[in-house]
């Protein structure tokens, strides 16, 4: 059909006039916004849930003991995140500073993510066993003890404070909600698990470590007399990063 | 109607039905106070318990006033506006831009000199900038937010705000949702979802009252006397529909126990990164953009007494703007363990981002054609103007920060935050002040502001507190990402992070000057606004309103 043939084009304000149906109508407005705004989103999060190589596949990812997450929530309460983040990129200076770069396998039981936006501080994401349990105590009590330019506030506070694990069961229980492989028998002895990390030679100790492998036990705090904040928090700080071996990794597998 | 002497009436069924809920709502909070173990959660249930008390007793107080209940739509054919609810969060807004500029200020002088966190808990840094973020976004932003939005679509409707206490539901329940929020930071309840930090049942009444905004707001465009729906209202519904729809999907999450403040998200790791940010970004598109050029599209028209630049040019910038800002969130998340695909698409978005958004600045700004003298002679309509500008800087710098070549040096610095802040301070910020120098006039029937010359003040003070924040960040920012990335000629890098941090020591005493500026800029308007209302009201008559702006209708 030649162009001749076409009808004539309407004058260009017909196309405009066509918006006057949202004008005057609020309920095709809100459809209308309704739609527009949500195919971005559909676009960029769904496919995360189901593409396999979303997450990498990797040996020793383990869920958090009750001891490192009831550290995890007390680094959440205090705000850490705000200045220190937990993610480090693939860049020269940030591997050679910080060390392997994150995997998305990393965080895969962190509930809410701790990645962070901010390095008012330095990346945490593989800080465990950096330091001594010794170094990381001074440290919170009195940041600038150890580093005099320091611009972190102290926390003293933790290791007097003693930690409330009463419903530490129903921590991993709501974990589990969201996909966390809490074992029926984890959450039932959690509060038990979380006692026998914080307290050498416990009993209990080789069915923590055979239900939680690489799980660090210890007093984390050198106060034998209670568990404190200190020790959930310093166990939480010394297992960051260390649960995937990077000697085994095969990154070449995981290209994306 | 009368008994034993008080001019009583009957309670109307809204009325019936709020007391009964809240009075329901008391002892299932006093048990919760009762039971749990956290004493912030208790503190929560507490006030929860006696914000429903309150609500009774303020609700069962309306039967013993005089006046017509429902308030009639209309008086000798004009319409009957409701402005107490927006006069009540023009004051909010004022009061928590003061406490939110306060703490802002407090924890810059922290960075500066970290003695003043005092080794204790509530006002460590930690807790504290969740504090300062919320109070300036949700609760100077949001009030203002509010406020503006039902002013105005009570104007451009010609109509009443639709309701009778669901507006005082929304504003007070809003403000109710601030007090919890921020004093659960400070008592460490908080999710750690950054701009999304309230907990579980602070997100569920928010959430109740969001969509009671919603209803108000429909209602009120579903009475109006206008066929058209003005272009201002198609702002303010975009930005109140997507932060539901924000709001929800990122705070689903399963709470530790009735009796627990805590909560875990549903999903973990890369999928909860990149609902954050979804969200987060968001926030920045819709909260703290759509909704203040919805203010944009009324005030600036209004004050300047010209019509909006062009009609065809909101439609389109409206759409795209919607459109591609939902897909930007990603570039938070560059070079992270986010799949590549996502941080292009992210970054691509982004970049195609800057057209709308300046496509909203030059409709703001050629507003003033015809009228750019008023600049000289209304500090009122230079502060829009310049906030305008501020906008129009601000979504420049982002797009650049989005590629990620850039990023890769801008992030974790403090570059981002000195570009939070050009946004902030520069565009909301100043678009608020100028809406609340137009509103208090018109809310309180004075004829004009107490003083201008003090507005001049006000604008001087607070750009140059502006000027230095930005910069100090810009140069602190690029040179720690710099630092950070510096190699000596052995190939060692050059500098550990602690030298770092102590680099950064007086440009953060820069940005607190600028941020105390800023917050005596602030103190002037209060001053201003306060000697306003003071001032003697006139009669309607003297103070005749401009025009309602109008947009050229689609023909």
């Amino acid at each position: 059909m030649s162009s001749l043939d076409a009808p004539k084009q309407a004058p260009r304000q017909s196309l405009w006039s066509k918006h006057k149906i949202f004008e005057t109508n609020s309920i095709i407005l809100v459809i209308g916004v309704l739609i527009v705004i949500s195919i971005g989103g559909l676009v960029e999060i769904a496919p995360l849930f189901y593409l396999r190589n979303t997450i990498e596949k990797v040996e020793g990812m383990r869920p958090y003991t009750p001891l490192e997450l009831a550290g995890r929530a007390i680094y959440v309460r205090e705000g850490c995140y705000n200045c220190h983040s937990q993610m480090i990129r693939p860049l020269r200076d940030e591997i050679e500073r910080y060390g392997h770069y994150s995997l998305a396998a990393e965080s895969m039981y962190d509930k809410p993510f701790q990645w962070g936006s901010k390095r008012t501080g330095p990346d945490l994401a593989r800080v465990g066993g950096k330091y001594s349990d010794e170094w990381q105590l001074a440290h919170l009590n009195r940041p600038r003890d150890l580093v005099p330019q320091s611009i972190m506030p102290g926390y003293p506070f933790l290791a007097k404070t003693e930690l409330n694990y009463n419903d530490i069961a129903n921590h991993l229980r709501a974990n589990r909600a969201g996909g966390v492989p809490y074992s029926d028998e984890m959450i039932a002895d959690a509060a038990r698990d979380l006692e026998a990390q914080a307290t050498p030679d416990h009993p209990r100790a080789a069915e923590l470590e055979k239900r939680y492998p690489k799980a660090q036990i210890r007093d984390f705090d050198g106060d034998a007399q209670k568990i404190s904040e200190a020790d959930a928090l310093i166990a939480y700080l010394q297992v960051l990063g260390t649960l995937v071996d990077f000697k085994l990794y095969d990154d070449k597998a995981n290209i994306r | 109607m009368a008994a034993m002497g008080y001019p009583i009436r009957r309670a109307t069924v809204g009325e019936i039905g709020g007391m009964v809920i809240a009075a329901g709502a008391v002892l299932p909070l006093l048990l919760i106070a009762a039971l749990t173990e956290d004493r912030g959660y208790a503190f929560h249930a507490t006030l929860g318990a006696l914000a429903a008390i309150g609500s009774v007793f303020l609700i069962a107080n309306r039967c013993f006033q005089p006046g017509q209940v429902p308030a009639p739509q209309e008086i000798e054919g004009r319409p009957n506006y409701n402005m107490d609810p927006v006069k009540f969060a023009t004051i909010a807004a004022m009061f928590w831009g003061i406490a939110g500029f306060t703490v802002g200020l407090i924890i810059a002088l922290q960075l500066a000199f970290p003695d003043l966190n005092f080794d204790l808990p509530w006002i460590n840094f930690g807790r504290l900038r969740p504090l300062h973020t919320s109070a300036v976004v949700f609760a100077f932003g949001g009030n203002v937010l509010i406020g503006t939005s039902f002013y105005v679509v009570q104007r451009t409707c010609r109509a009443r705000l639709a309701g009778d206490l669901s507006p005082w539901f929304v504003v007070l329940g809003y403000n109710l949702f601030i007090v919890i929020a921020g004093t659960g930071y400070l008592l460490g309840i908080t999710q750690s979802k950054e701009y999304a930090e309230p907990e579980w049942y602070a997100d569920l009444w928010l959430t109740f009252v969001w969509v009671a905004y919603l209803v108000v707001f429909l209602g009120t465009l579903a009475k109006r006397k206008e066929p058209h729906i003005y272009v201002a209202n198609w702002f303010y519904l975009g930005f109140i529909l997507t932060i539901a729809v924000l709001h929800i999907g990122n705070n689903l999450a399963w709470p530790v126990s009735i009796l627990s403040p805590k909560s875990y998200v549903l999903w973990s790791g890369v999928q909860d990164a990149m609902f954050q940010w979804w969200y987060g970004h968001n926030a920045v598109g819709f909260f703290l953009t759509a909704g203040f050029l919805a203010i944009v599209y009324y005030f600036v028209p209004k004050r300047a007494e010209r019509p909006v630049y062009s009609y065809r040019l909101s439609i389109i910038h409206f759409w795209a703007l919607i459109f591609l800002y939902i897909w930007a969130g990603p570039h938070h998340l560059h070079y992270t363990a986010l799949p590549d695909w996502a941080q292009t698409l992210g970054m691509t978005f982004s970049i195609m981002l800057w057209m709308p958004s300046w496509g909203g600045m030059i409709n703001g700004l050629m507003t003033l054609s015809g009228a750019w003298d008023k600049l000289r002679t209304d500090p009122v309509l230079r502060m829009m103007v310049v906030s305008l500008a501020f906008y129009g800087m601000s979504t420049f710098e982002g797009p650049l920060m989005s590629i990620k070549a850039v990023n890769s040096l801008s992030h974790y610095t403090d570059w981002t935050i000195g570009h939070v802040h050009s946004g902030a301070l520069g565009w909301v910020a100043y678009i608020s002040f100028g809406a609340i120098y137009c509103l208090v006039p018109w809310l309180w029937n004075r004829k004009e502001l107490y003083s201008l010359k003090l507005v001049n003040w006000h604008f001087w003070i607070s750009t140059l507190g502006i000027v230095l924040y930005i910069s100090a960040m810009w140069v602190s920012g690029i040179m720690q990402g710099l630092m950070w990335r510096a190699y000596t000629s052995l190939g060692f890098l050059e500098y550990s992070f602690i030298e770092t941090v102590a680099a950064m020591k007086p440009y953060y005493v820069i940005r607190a000057m600028g941020g105390a500026l800023f917050l005596t800029g602030a103190l002037i308007m209060v001053f201003n606004l306060w000697m306003t209302v003071r001032s003697d009201a006139v009669g309607a008559s003297q103070r005749e309103p401009a025009p309602e702006p109008q947009l050229v209708p689609a023909q």
